[in-house]
């Protein structure tokens, strides 16, 4: 730390520390930074140099297959961005670290030992690539399940997509089990008793207490990466719009402005501002929703039903402007499919008002009831430490002390534009259950705010501008959104005919679900669900 | 307690009275994409433009095909359709109990023009032995549902909890979403079966007593929508389970999925979605 953070300074140390084994490039936007290391064993020293001399926090590790192309190689890039927990905005900067691996052999040195948070991007590059990150702490699987035969990669290029291989015979997923007097394990899931999404949890207990969780996710795995490969970004896009239902508008956002940086387009204000719109649209009914769900979490019914109304009156809203209950089909690439007319934001303005209201009420309520604030104090805490170190995103990280929000600070849409209503960052600091809540409300109070802020500040103009028919070869688009659940990073890169070459997202709810074994930790058994409802994350955009 | 008491009656009842009334969905909303009878067949959109395939057209007698199972109501057709020839209706009661009943047909009449081939329906008389009578008998018109995620976006499992929420209480029909499989009549599935799913899947069905039925929600279940097969997906619920009652959408509104449960237990009558109700206006 210490250092001031930005593309020089970090290029200066960087050529300091490894000499003529780097090179520099600008890349991919014009603010960032990628460097290209000539020895993979020079990884771990340039890791350490942005980690521990600028602070900076992991993103996103991309790993692809580029055996066909002039390299003959495989290439992982790990991209790293300013997560200093001081407050205030921290600068818009993605340093990616390239490093070619022998086609015949591809192992790398494991970061996780040093940045924990790279611990699933490994394993997932394991079983997707079979590029071995040696020294990583956990041999077991982690997208593909029993069953897969050894040795195929789905997503190396000489993988047929549409084979189906056999299942073989597979033993039993060695979860970490803990082993003792009085020591209980209890298996719950993939298939949960609601209308929940799948996933496996291990708990180990004594008593109601919970001495490990192993969580195993990955069972709505749907190949959707393997599927992009090959479609023109257009048809791309349905893919990346359907990851995950909660957060249709983040993702479509995020893949559509990895599409305009590629094609170097810029989109209209007024396009920009209407995805502003629905962005908090869609942060508003999550949050209002998830407000419900915490109810319902601490057996508050009045409270859980409450919710689900303004909800639904949220969701009927969008159905009215976009013509989807979860805002499907407003953003694409190159803007907006529909205008707002004045009438239909006089509409939206009132109807923010009056949920405005409600949920105050509902919070009036919910405060001034003792058994729902105690379930929830000191409940599931994630040490702040324990946050920076898994890098998570959004509610959870906040709620946490950890100053980040990529609205702030990785600007999209409207929060780009220089006219920009900036959010005001909430952040709270015991990681309770209480303080994601706080957090959360916090959020749902700031997107009506900016709501009838930017209902007021729409640009007259276009709102939309049109693609080139065939986007540029061999570019890369890189692009962070703040969902309801926090940032969503979309990698994607283009072929040689302008087609998807690879597309790589982590969700927010990917950089947060190993947080959630340690929330749960300090947590009894029937707080599991309070504890896991507070972090609401998803399953579908973390498994895709 | 009595505050929220006060405060509940004063926000009096905000429950739809779907199906006893219909309500019309959004000027906006996607429907199903309807090719107008009587515009120019050359004015359709080539197959192309769907992005899941839902388009398909025959190449001896050059019948064109609208796969609702597939369509995800993205509205990519409507638009890149010339003289409007193509439309998004506002049509959302959209279930079948066939595969078959969820396909549009046209073909193209001696004038050039878009014209309809009649939907066959299941002639109710034909099938008195179809699971879905004898669960209506047995359950007396109620049924208990176990919802299974087969690998779904989440966005219809939302819609699920949607309808036992204040607006839909699908409780208030005698229909509900159980814990276990056990004491479920049935399952309504949502998403393409992923392989990592696939087991719990059978088990989950294979836990519940005979006769059981199965709803499969959403483009996903019904086809495999986006996900399509892969070494992950094997599309459709229909590759793992016998399918009863298929309810296209991407996701299907709550109403649309209401309507769909309702057809499983014979409660309500399967519509000739095309042609026979008002449209949105052009």
């Amino acid at each position: 730390m210490g250092t001031r953070l930005s593309a020089k300074s970090i290029q200066k140390l960087l050529s300091v520390r490894l000499g003529d084994r780097i090179t520099f490039l600008t890349d991919p936007r014009p603010q960032d930074l990628t460097a290209r290391l000539q020895k993979k064993e020079d990884l771990l020293d340039a890791v350490g140099a942005l980690v521990n001399d600028f602070g900076m926090g992991l993103a996103i590790i991309v790993a692809t297959d580029e055996r066909r192309e002039t390299d003959a190689d495989f290439k992982v890039r790990y991209i790293f961005e300013p997560a200093s927990t001081s407050k205030g905005p921290l600068a818009d900067l993605f340093v990616t670290l390239l490093v070619s691996l022998d086609p015949g052999n591809p192992c790398v040195p494991s970061i996780t030992p040093m940045v924990p948070a790279a611990n699933w991007h490994e394993r997932e590059m394991r079983d997707m690539l079979g590029i071995d990150p040696q020294g990583h702490p956990d041999p077991r699987s982690l997208v593909l399940h029993d069953g897969w035969p050894p040795g195929l990669y789905p997503l190396r290029k000489d993988f047929d997509p549409k084979m189906r291989p056999e299942k073989l015979p597979a033993v039993e997923f060695p979860h970490l089990m803990i082993e003792g007097e009085g020591v209980m394990e209890i298996p719950v899931g993939p298939i949960h008793a609601g209308i929940i999404e799948p996933g496996h949890f291990r708990f180990s207990s004594v008593g109601e207490t919970v001495l490990h969780l192993d969580a195993r996710l990955f069972y709505a795995h749907r190949g959707l990466e393997k599927r992009a490969e090959g479609l023109t970004p257009d048809e791309a896009f349905y893919l990346a719009e359907r990851l995950c239902g909660a957060c249709s508008v983040a993702n479509a956002l995020a893949f559509s402005e990895a599409v305009e940086q590629i094609a170097g387009v810029t989109v209209p204000p007024r396009a920009q501002f209407l995805r502003t719109l629905v962005l908090e649209l869609e942060r508003l009914y999550n949050h209002v929703g998830d407000i419900g769900a915490i109810c319902a979490g601490v057996g508050y019914h009045w409270g859980t039903s409450a919710g689900a109304r303004l909800k639904e009156e949220l969701q009927r809203e969008n159905e009215r402007l976009t013509g989807n209950r979860f805002l499907r089909g407003m953003v694409f690439p190159g803007g907006v499919h529909y205008d707002l007319t004045a009438q239909q934001m006089t509409a939206v303005s009132t109807i923010i008002a009056t949920i405005g209201k409600q949920l105050e009420e509902l919070m009036t309520s919910f405060s001034y009831n003792s058994s729902v604030m105690d379930r929830m104090d000191c409940t599931g805490t994630l040490s702040t430490q324990i946050a920076k170190d898994l890098g998570v995103t959004g509610v959870t990280a906040r709620a946490s002390g950890i100053d980040r929000d990529a609205r702030r600070d990785h600007p999209h849409a409207g929060y780009a534009m220089p006219s920009a209503v900036l959010p005001q960052v909430v952040t709270k600091s015991s990681g309770d259950v209480q303080s994601r809540v706080k957090v959360r409300v916090a959020e749902a109070f700031e997107s009506i705010r900016l709501l009838q802020l930017l209902a007021k500040k729409l640009l007259p103009g276009p709102f939309f501008i049109s693609l080139p028919e065939v986007l540029p070869p061999w570019r890369i688009g890189l692009s962070a959104v703040e969902s309801p659940r926090g940032a969503s990073i979309h990698w994607l890169r283009t072929d040689g005919n302008g087609r998807v070459d690879r597309y790589h997202v982590r969700s927010a709810s990917y950089a947060n679900w190993p947080a959630v074994p340690y929330a749960a930790l300090n947590a009894i058994i029937p707080d599991f669900p309070l504890v896991n409802k507070s972090f609401e994350l998803c399953y579908a955009c973390c498994d895709r | 307690m009595l505050r929220n008491l006060i405060k509940g009656l004063r926000q009096g009842v905000v429950t739809t009275r779907y199906p006893a009334v219909r309500t019309d969905p959004p000027e906006r909303f996607r429907g199903v994409p309807e090719p107008q009878t009587g515009s120019s067949f050359s004015d359709l959109p080539p197959t192309s433009v769907c992005p899941t395939g839902a388009i398909t057209r025959d190449v001896l007698s050059g019948v064109y095909t609208i796969d609702l199972a597939r369509c995800i109501f993205c509205g990519c057709c409507a638009d890149k359709s010339r003289e409007g020839a193509l439309r998004m209706n506002r049509e959302f009661e959209l279930s079948g109990r066939l595969r078959k009943n969820l396909l549009l047909q046209y073909s193209r009449d001696a004038q050039g023009r878009v014209a309809e081939i009649p939907l066959e329906l299941v002639d109710p008389t034909t099938v008195v032995d179809r699971i879905n009578t004898r669960i209506h008998n047995l359950c007396k018109g109620s049924l208990h549902l176990r919802h299974l995620d087969t690998g779904s976006c989440n966005a219809c499992d939302w819609e699920l909890n949607a309808l036992l929420a204040p607006h839909y209480d699908i409780r208030r029909l005698c229909i509900d979403f159980v814990a276990s499989p056990r004491h479920a009549d049935g399952v309504i599935v949502t998403g393409c079966v992923t392989r990592n799913l696939e087991l719990a899947a059978r088990r989950t069905f294979e836990a519940i007593a005979e006769p059981r039925v199965v709803i499969a929600v959403g483009a996903c279940a019904c086809s495999g929508g986006v996900a399509g097969t892969s070494y992950a997906s094997a599309g459709g619920v229909a590759s793992i389970l016998p399918i009863d009652v298929y309810i296209p959408g991407c996701p299907p509104r709550p109403e649309a999925i209401m309507f769909g449960i309702l057809l499983a237990i014979d409660r309500i009558e399967q519509k000739h979605h095309k042609s026979t109700k008002k449209r949105s206006s052009p």
